[in-house]
C-alpha cells in the first residue's frame, strides 16, 4: 500500500496547530490592558469581570472539557473568599500567600468532594453539586461567629501586592492583580487542555463508557480536574475578598453557581475563552441593564440566554469560530 | 511454564437475569494466536459472554483467567491494562474527537501518560507516530484529522478496531466487527483482522457464515447461554445439531 504523503496531513503538525497561540488570543490580552488607559471609571467593573472570568474558566475545565455538569461551584469560590478573608483578619494581609492558601484550602475540599462527584452522573450529579453548595452556604450562615453571617465578614485588610502596589480607590492595583491572576489561570488551563490529560478529559466528555474499555482510570482523571478546578475557583474567590476587603454570603450562593454556568453557555463551553467572553457579556449587560432597570434586568439575560442556546448552540465564541472556519 | 497457559480461559461461567439463565457453565480456552469465532442464534448470549469476560458484567459464578491469572473480580480498566480488549457491536466512539486524537488517547492511557497535565500533547512524539501508523494500517490515515462523527459508517467500524489495537491487546474480543457493513466492505475488514499480529488471540462474533468459515480456525457454538459445540469449522459445518438450531434456520450452507 503506497501512502500518498503530500495529501496526508502531518499529524504532528496538525496537533501543533491546534495548541498554538492565535492572533485573537494575543489581541485579547492586549485589549485587556485598555481599561488602564481608556475606561478608568470602569476599573472596578473590569476587575470584577477578570475575577469572575477566572471562576468561569475553572468551571469550564470540569463542565466544558470533562463534561461534569455542576451547579455548585460557588462553594469553592466562597470557600476561597472566606479563607482569604479569615487569613487577613487573623493578621496576615499579604495577598499572594493568602491567595495560595485560600486556593489550596478550596482544592482540599474539592478533592474530598470529588470522591462522591465521580460516582454519580446526570441529574444525580447536578443535585449532588447543588447540595454541596447549599450545605456550605448554610454552614457559613450558621457559623456567624466566624463568618459574620448575613452581615458578611468585615475588617478584612489586604497589604500592598509584593509590598509595593497599594490597593487604590480607583482600582488600578485591583485590576492589575486580577488580570494577572486571570492570565496565569488561562495559561495554566491552556497547558492542561493541550496535554494528554486534556485529551483524556475530552474523551470522558465524549464517551465515558468507552474509557474503561481503552484501559482508562477515568475516575482518577475526574478527581484530578475537579481538584484543580476547585483550586482555581478558590483563588477567584480569594481575589474578590482581597480586592474588595469584604466577604458576603452571596459568594457561596446558588445564584453565583447558576450565573457562572449561564456565562459559560453564553460564551461557549469547552474553549476557555468562551468562559471569558461569556463573563464579559454577562457582567457588562448586568452593569448596563441594572442601571436602566434594576428590578427586571434578568429578563434580558433570560432572553439572551434563550437566543444563544437556540441559535448558537456552541455559544457566541463557538459560533464565531465556526463562521471564521467556514470562510477559510 | 507461562507459555503453556492459554491466553484466555473461562471456567464454568454462569449469569442469570432473574430466572432467565443467559450464560450457563461456559468453559473454553483461547490459545495464543487463536482465530476463534463465537456463533449462535440471536439471544444465545454471545454479547453477554463478552461483557462477562471484559468485566462490564460480573458473573454469578465461575472464573476468568487471563494468561493464567485470575481476573474474575478485576474492573474492566484493569483487564484492558493486562491485555484483554474488546470492540463494540454498536459504535462506541468519541464523536467530537478526530481519529488521530482518539487513538492517541488510547495509547496515552496504555502508556499511563494520560494523567500528565504539564506536558504538551505534541511532545508525545512516539505515541503520535504510533497512532498514525495504526490508522495507516487500517486505511484511516486520510481521515485522521476529521471529527469522528463526520466519518462514514464503515470507517467508524475500522476506528473501533483501531482503538482496540492501540491498547496492544493479547486477547481481542470482536463483537460483530462488521455489523452493518456491506458485504464487500466486511471482507476487507476481516482481511485486516486476518493480518493482525500472530500472537494476538482473537475471538469474534459474526453472523455471516462465509466469513466465519473462511477466517475462523475453530468455532464455538453458543445456544441458550451454553456451549453446544466447540470444534473445527469442518466439524461444525457437518454437525446436525448445529444445522438444526442455527444454520438450518438461517438457510446458509
Amino acid at each position: 500500500m503506497t501512502v500518498e504523503a503530500p495529501t496526508l496531513a502531518d499529524p504532528h503538525d496538525w496537533l501543533r496547530r491546534r495548541s498554538r497561540w492565535s492572533v485573537f488570543e494575543i489581541a485579547f490580552w492586549v485589549a485587556s490592558l485598555l481599561p488602564f488607559f481608556l475606561f478608568q471609571t470602569y476599573l472596578p467593573l473590569a476587575s470584577q469581570i477578570a475575577i469572575t472570568a477566572l471562576f468561569a474558566v475553572s468551571v469550564d475545565l470540569v463542565l466544558g472539557y470533562a463534561g461534569v455538569v455542576t451547579l455548585g461551584h460557588a462553594m469553592f469560590f466562597g470557600l476561597g473568599a472566606y479563607s482569604a478573608g479569615l487569613i487577613s483578619k487573623a493578621g496576615w494581609g499579604e495577598p499572594l500567600t493568602g491567595l495560595i492558601i485560600a486556593g489550596l484550602f478550596a482544592g482540599l475540599v474539592g478533592y474530598i468532594a470529588s470522591f462522591i462527584i465521580v460516582r454519580v452522573q446526570h441529574l444525580a450529579l447536578i443535585m449532588i453539586t447543588l447540595g454541596f453548595c447549599l450545605l456550605t452556604y448554610e454552614l457559613a450562615n450558621s457559623m456567624s461567629w466566624l463568618t459574620g453571617g448575613t452581615d458578611g465578614l468585615q475588617g478584612v485588610e489586604t497589604w500592598p501586592i509584593l509590598g509595593v502596589f497599594r490597593f487604590d480607590l480607583w482600582g488600578y492595583a485591583a485590576y492589575g492583580y486580577a488580570l494577572a491572576a486571570l492570565f496565569l489561570g488561562l495559561v495554566l488551563s491552556r497547558r492542561i487542555v493541550h496535554s494528554s490529560f486534556g485529551l483524556s478529559l475530552r474523551g470522558i466528555r465524549e464517551n465515558v463508557r468507552r474509557m474503561p474499555a481503552i484501559g482508562s482510570d477515568y475516575r482518577g482523571h475526574l478527581q484530578k480536574i475537579y481538584t484543580i478546578s476547585a483550586v482555581m475557583a478558590g483563588c477567584a474567590g480569594a481575589l474578590l475578598t482581597q480586592t474588595t476587603d469584604t466577604v458576603s454570603l452571596d459568594t457561596l450562593s446558588f445564584q453565583r453557581s447558576a450565573d457562572v454556568v449561564v456565562m459559560l453557555v453564553l460564551g461557549g463551553t469547552g474553549r476557555l475563552y468562551g468562559a471569558v467572553v461569556g463573563t464579559i457579556i454577562f457582567m457588562v449587560a448586568r452593569d448596563q441593564l441594572s442601571d436602566m432597570n434594576p428590578q427586571y434586568w434578568y429578563f434580558w439575560i433570560g432572553l439572551l440566554l434563550m437566543v444563544v442556546v437556540l441559535l448558537m448552540p456552541r455559544g457566541i465564541l463557538g459560533s464565531l469560530a465556526q463562521l471564521a472556519r467556514r470562510r477559510d | 511454564m507461562e507459555t503453556q497457559q492459554p491466553a484466555l480461559r473461562t471456567e464454568a461461567l454462569c449469569k442469570s437475569f432473574g430466572s432467565l439463565k443467559v450464560t450457563r457453565d461456559v468453559t473454553f480456552e483461547l490459545p495464543r494466536g487463536a482465530r476463534y469465532a463465537l456463533i449462535g442464534p440471536n439471544g444465545a448470549g454471545k454479547t453477554t459472554l463478552i461483557n462477562l469476560i471484559t468485566g462490564e458484567m460480573r458473573p454469578d459464578s465461575g472464573r476468568i483467567l487471563l494468561d493464567g491469572r485470575e481476573v474474575t473480580q478485576a474492573p474492566t480498566m484493569a483487564r484492558v491494562r493486562q491485555g484483554l480488549t474488546r470492540t463494540f457491536q454498536i459504535n462506541t466512539l468519541f464523536p467530537d474527537l478526530t481519529p488521530i486524537e482518539a487513538v492517541l488517547l488510547a495509547i496515552c492511557e496504555r502508556d499511563r501518560a494520560a494523567g500528565q497535565f504539564w506536558r504538551s500533547l505534541t511532545s508525545h512524539r512516539v505515541a503520535i507516530d504510533e497512532s498514525f501508523e495504526i490508522l495507516t494500517r487500517l486505511r484511516l490515515a486520510e481521515v485522521a484529522t476529521r471529527p469522528t462523527r463526520t466519518l462514514p459508517y464503515g470507517q467508524q467500524r475500522l476506528l473501533e478496531m483501531a482503538l482496540a489495537l492501540a491498547t496492544k491487546p493479547k486477547v481481542l474480543l470482536l463483537d460483530e466487527p462488521a455489523a452493518g457493513v456491506p458485504k464487500d466492505e466486511s471482507a476487507a475488514l476481516f482481511s485486516v483482522i486476518a493480518a493482525l499480529p500472530g500472537d494476538i488471540a482473537v475471538l469474534f462474533i459474526e453472523h455471516d457464515m462465509d466469513i466465519v468459515f473462511s477466517f475462523a480456525s475453530r468455532i464455538i457454538v453458543l445456544v441458550s447461554g451454553g456451549v453446544l459445540l466447540e470444534a473445527e469449522p469442518a466439524v461444525v459445518r457437518g454437525d446436525p445439531r448445529v444445522r438444526e438450531v442455527y444454520l438450518g434456520k438461517v438457510g446458509h450452507v
